[in-house]
C-alpha cells in the first residue's frame, strides 16, 4: 500500500518537475510539449482536430428579433430531462410521505370543498358526485397552477447555473413545467380509482382528452416562460404570482360548473383560457358534449400566447447572466 | 494555421446606477413589456440613449485569435475584463458589439460544481453536472469509471454529497469538469480551490489538456503556474489588450507595471506634505538594495526603506517606526531603530538616532535582507515616534509594494507558501547509522 501511493507520488512529482522546468525557458518547453495537432497519433479521441471552413458559433450581440432556436434545445434535451429528474428526486427526496404528497394535495382539496361546497353549500355539479366533479377540475388546476408559479420562479432560483454554465435558458422554466407533468400523471392514476368508485364509465370523449393535457401544458410552459424572463428583472412578479393565481382559480370552473355563470357573461367568461380546457376535461371524462367554441379560444389564446412568450423571452435571455 | 478562436472588436458595456432599470414600476414594467415589440423595430441599432456616466466598458474593442493547441493566459487585474471576456466566450453573456466565431466545440468551466445538489448522492451528480456542462448521457457512462477514479471518492459514491468534506466536493466536482472533451476549454481560476496536492493534481490535469493538443484559454492570478501551463498571454487592462505575447514577455512586463503599488512618494511642498507642526515628510520610498524604486523586489531580493522628513522643532528626539502589513492585514513586522543603549556600541558619528535633532532634513534607511518576506503584497505605516516612546504622527500606506515569487526558488511547488514569512535558513540531515536492507522474501 505504502509504495504504491509513494511511487505515485513521486511520478506526480517528475511530471511537476517537468512543468516547472518549462518556466524557465517557456516558450522553447512548451511548444515541444505540444505536439502538433494534427499529427499526434496518441492524443486520445479527435481532441487535436482542424478546424472547419465555417464557424461552428458565432458571438455576437442579438439584434435581431427571432424566436426561440428550437434545433439548439433539441440538441440540449439531455439537460431537460435531468433537470427534470432532478426537480422530482430532490423535492421527494426528504420527505416522509414523498411522493404520496402529490396525491395528497388535490385529494384533501377535493375533501374541504366536497364539504363546504358539495354538501353545505350545495354547489350543483353537473349530475357527477360532487367529489368526483371537483377533483377533475382540481387535476388540470392543480398541474396548471404549480406548473406556472414552479417555472415562473425557476430562473431566478437557477441564477447560480445561469451565470455559469450555457444552454439555451428555457430549458428551466420547461423543466419546472415539466416535472408538474409527472406529478400530474400520478395524480391521474387517483382519478382513474374515483371514476371506478363512483361506477362512472369512460366514453368516447376521452380520446380528447390528450389533446386538452398537451393543450393545459402548452399554455402552462407558455405562460411560464413568459413569467419566469420578466422575474429575472422585475421581482416584484414572483410576489404577485401566488396571489393572482389564486385569484385565477376562482375565475375558472374548477369548483363550481362554468353553466353557473349567467348567460350574458358566458362569452366574457369563455375569454379566460381555463374555461375551455377544464370544462373540456370534464366533458372528455364524464361524457358530456363539449364546448368547442371554449376550447377554440383556449387554443387560439395557447399558440399566441406561446409564440409570443417565445419572442419575448428570446430577446430578454441574453440579458439574464447580467441581471439575475 | 487557421484559427479556432477569432475575436474581433469585441466590447461590453454594463449599465451601473440607475440606469438599471428604467421602468419604475411594476405597471409600467408591464405595459412596457406590452410594447416591448414594437419598440424594437422602432429602437434599431441606437443604444437606447444611455448617458456615459451609467456605463461601464468591462471589454474595449479586443481582437485577437487563437490557433488549434495554443495555451493561452488571461491576466490582468481585478476588474479588468478576463471574467467577462470567458464569459462572452462561453455566451452565458452577449458582447455590446464585436464578434467572435468559434471553430470548435467549447467547453468553460468557470466555477468546480456548477448545479451541484446536495441531496443528490456523488453519482447522480455526477450525471447531472455532466450535463450542465454539457457531456451526453453516453459520453458520462462511459467516462463514469474514469471520473470517480480521479475523483478518489469511490466510497462515498452514493452517499448525498451534502455529507461530503468540502476537499471531497471539490475533489468530485473538478473530476467531472477534467473529463470533459471539448476542442476548446475555458477555465477560470479553479486552481484557487482545494488543498495543496489537490491543486497540483489540477494542474498535472491542465497540463495534460494542453499536450493532447487540446486549445485552453486559462485565467488565473497563480502566475507561477500560468507561466508553466502556457506558452502565450494575454493581458487585460481595464477591458483593453494591452500586451498579446509569449508568458515570459507579457508576465515580465504585467509585473514591472503593478499599478497597486506605490514605492515612491515625494512631497516637494513642505506646507502640504503629510506630518504637523514638529515633523514633516519630504519622500519614502522603498527599492532593492542595489536598484532604483521602479525594479521589482523578489522573495530574495535584500531591500531598503529610504525615508527623508523635515524636522521642524529643535532638540527634538524623534525617530521612525515601521509596521508591515500582508494583505490579509496580518502585521508581518514592527521595526524601529535600536534603542539609545544599543546604538551606543555601534557609535557612529552620521548617526542622529537617539541624539536630540537640529531642526532639519533628515534621512532614515532600513534595511531588510531577502529571504525573509513570504510572496504577496505588503502595505507600510509609518509612525514617528517623539523621545522614542509617544507617537506623534502616524501615515497608513505610506508605501506599498509587492515581494515577488522567485520562479526559480520553486521546484515540485505551484502553490503558494504559507506563512507570512518565508526566511531561508540552515538545514542539515546526516546519516546516523546505516541498516543492512533485510527484504522480505529475499
Amino acid at each position: 500500500m505504502g509504495t504504491t501511493s509513494s511511487s505515485n507520488r513521486a511520478s506526480t512529482l517528475k511530471t511537476a518537475a517537468n512543468t516547472t522546468a518549462a518556466a524557465a525557458t517557456t516558450i522553447d518547453t512548451t511548444t515541444q510539449a505540444t505536439p502538433p495537432p494534427v499529427t499526434d497519433a496518441t492524443s486520445q479521441q479527435s481532441l487535436a482536430h482542424t478546424p472547419p471552413d465555417e464557424p461552428l458559433v458565432t458571438i455576437q450581440a442579438n439584434k435581431t428579433w427571432g424566436a426561440l432556436n428550437l434545433r439548439e434545445i433539441w440538441v440540449y434535451r439531455e439537460l431537460l430531462y435531468f433537470l427534470m429528474w432532478r426537480d422530482l428526486k430532490v423535492r421527494y427526496k426528504q420527505t416522509v410521505l414523498g411522493v404520496l404528497w402529490v396525491i395528497m394535495q388535490p385529494l384533501l382539496m377535493t375533501l374541504i370543498f366536497t364539504i363546504f361546497l358539495g354538501m353545505l353549500a350545495r354547489v350543483p355539479s353537473q349530475d357527477v358526485p360532487y367529489p368526483l366533479f371537483v377533483y377533475a377540475g382540481l387535476l388540470p388546476w392543480t398541474f396548471f397552477s404549480s406548473a406556472v408559479l414552479n417555472s415562473g420562479n425557476s430562473l431566478v432560483g437557477s441564477a447560480h447555473l445561469i451565470t455559469k454554465v450555457y444552454f439555451p435558458r428555457v430549458i428551466i422554466p420547461a423543466a419546472s413545467t415539466g416535472a408538474r407533468l409527472v406529478d400530474f400523471a400520478i395524480a391521474f392514476v387517483i382519478l382513474l380509482g374515483l371514476m371506478i368508485y363512483y361506477g362512472v364509465a369512460p366514453s368516447r370523449g376521452l380520446l380528447m382528452l390528450p389533446v386538452l393535457v398537451a393543450l393545459v401544458t402548452l399554455l402552462a410552459l407558455g405562460l411560464g416562460m413568459w413569467i419566469s424572463a420578466l422575474n429575472v428583472r422585475y421581482r416584484d412578479i414572483g410576489i404577485a404570482l401566488p396571489v393572482l393565481i389564486q385569484l385565477w382559480m376562482f375565475v375558472s370552473p374548477v369548483l363550481y360548473p362554468s353553466t353557473l355563470v349567467p348567460q350574458q357573461w358566458q362569452h366574457l367568461y369563455a375569454l379566460n383560457p381555463l374555461v375551455g380546457i377544464v370544462d373540456g376535461f370534464r366533458s372528455s371524462l364524464f361524457a358530456r358534449p363539449f364546448n368547442w367554441t371554449a376550447i377554440a379560444i383556449s387554443a387560439v389564446f395557447t399558440v399566441v400566447l406561446l409564440v409570443y412568450a417565445a419572442f419575448a423571452f428570446q430577446r430578454m435571455e441574453k440579458s439574464f447572466a447580467d441581471v439575475v | 494555421m487557421k484559427p479556432i478562436i477569432k475575436v474581433e472588436n469585441l466590447s461590453k458595456q454594463y449599465r451601473i446606477g440607475v440606469g438599471q432599470a428604467s421602468y419604475g414600476s411594476l405597471r409600467e414594467a408591464l405595459t412596457g413589456m406590452a410594447r416591448a415589440p414594437l419598440k424594437m423595430f422602432r429602437r434599431g441599432v441606437s443604444g437606447g440613449g444611455m448617458t456615459e456616466a451609467e456605463t461601464l466598458w468591462a471589454l474595449k474593442d479586443v481582437s485577437f485569435s487563437v490557433e488549434p493547441g495554443e495555451v493561452v493566459g488571461i491576466i490582468g487585474r481585478n476588474g479588468a475584463g478576463k471574467s467577462t471576456l470567458l464569459k462572452i466566450l462561453s455566451r452565458i453573456t452577449e458582447p455590446t458589439t464585436g464578434t467572435i466565431e468559434l471553430y470548435g466545440r467549447i467547453g468553460s468551466l468557470l466555477e468546480v460544481g456548477t448545479g451541484f445538489h446536495p441531496e443528490l448522492t456523488g453519482r447522480e451528480n455526477i450525471f447531472l453536472n455532466g450535463a450542465i456542462l454539457g457531456m451526453k448521457r453516453a459520453e458520462i457512462s462511459r467516462q463514469f469509471d474514469r471520473i470517480v477514479d480521479f475523483s478518489e471518492i469511490e466510497r462515498f459514491i452514493d452517499t448525498p454529497v451534502k455529507h461530503y468534506s468540502s476537499g471531497m466536493y471539490t475533489r468530485l466536482a473538478f473530476a467531472v469538469a477534467a473529463h470533459l472533451e471539448p476542442e476548446i476549454l475555458i477555465v477560470d481560476e479553479v486552481l484557487a480551490v482545494g488543498d495543496a496536492s489537490f491543486q497540483k493534481k489540477c494542474l498535472g490535469k491542465m497540463g495534460s489538456v494542453a499536450r493532447e493538443g487540446r486549445t485552453v484559454l486559462f485565467v488565473s492570478h497563480n502566475l507561477t503556474a500560468m507561466q508553466s501551463l502556457c506558452n502565450r498571454m494575454l493581458w487585460l487592462n481595464q477591458g483593453e489588450l494591452v500586451a498579446d505575447g509569449t508568458s515570459r514577455q507579457v508576465v515580465g512586463n504585467y509585473l514591472k507595471t503593478s499599478f497597486s503599488t506605490q514605492t515612491e512618494q515625494i512631497w516637494d511642498d513642505i506646507g502640504t506634505a503629510p506630518g504637523n507642526e514638529t515633523v514633516r515628510l519630504r519622500s519614502a520610498r522603498v527599492r532593492p538594495v542595489d536598484g532604483s524604486h521602479t525594479d521589482s523586489i523578489t522573495v530574495r531580493t535584500p531591500f531598503v526603506f529610504e525615508f527623508e522628513f523635515w524636522n521642524l522643532v529643535p532638540e527634538t528626539v524623534l525617530n521612525l517606526s515601521l509596521v508591515l502589513v500582508n494583505e490579509e492585514a496580518t502585521v508581518l513586522f514592527n521595526t524601529g531603530p535600536m534603542t539609545r543603549q544599543e546604538a551606543d556600541s555601534h557609535a557612529d558619528a552620521t548617526d542622529w538616532h537617539g541624539r536630540p535633532f537640529p531642526a532639519g532634513l533628515f534621512r532614515s534607511v532600513c534595511y531588510v535582507p531577502g529571504n525573509l518576506l513570504n510572496d504577496g503584497a505588503v502595505n507600510v505605516q509609518l509612525h514617528v515616534i517623539k523621545d522614542q516612546s509617544i507617537g506623534i504622527f502616524f501615515l497608513d500606506s505610506v508605501l506599498s509594494f509587492d515581494v515577488r515569487e522567485d520562479a526559480s526558488m520553486r521546484k515540485d511547488w505551484y502553490g503558494k507558501m504559507i506563512g507570512a514569512v518565508r526566511p531561508v535558513l540552515e538545514w542539515k540531515t546526516e546519516l546516523v547509522e546505516e541498516r543492512a536492507t533485510q527484504q522480505v522474501g529475499s
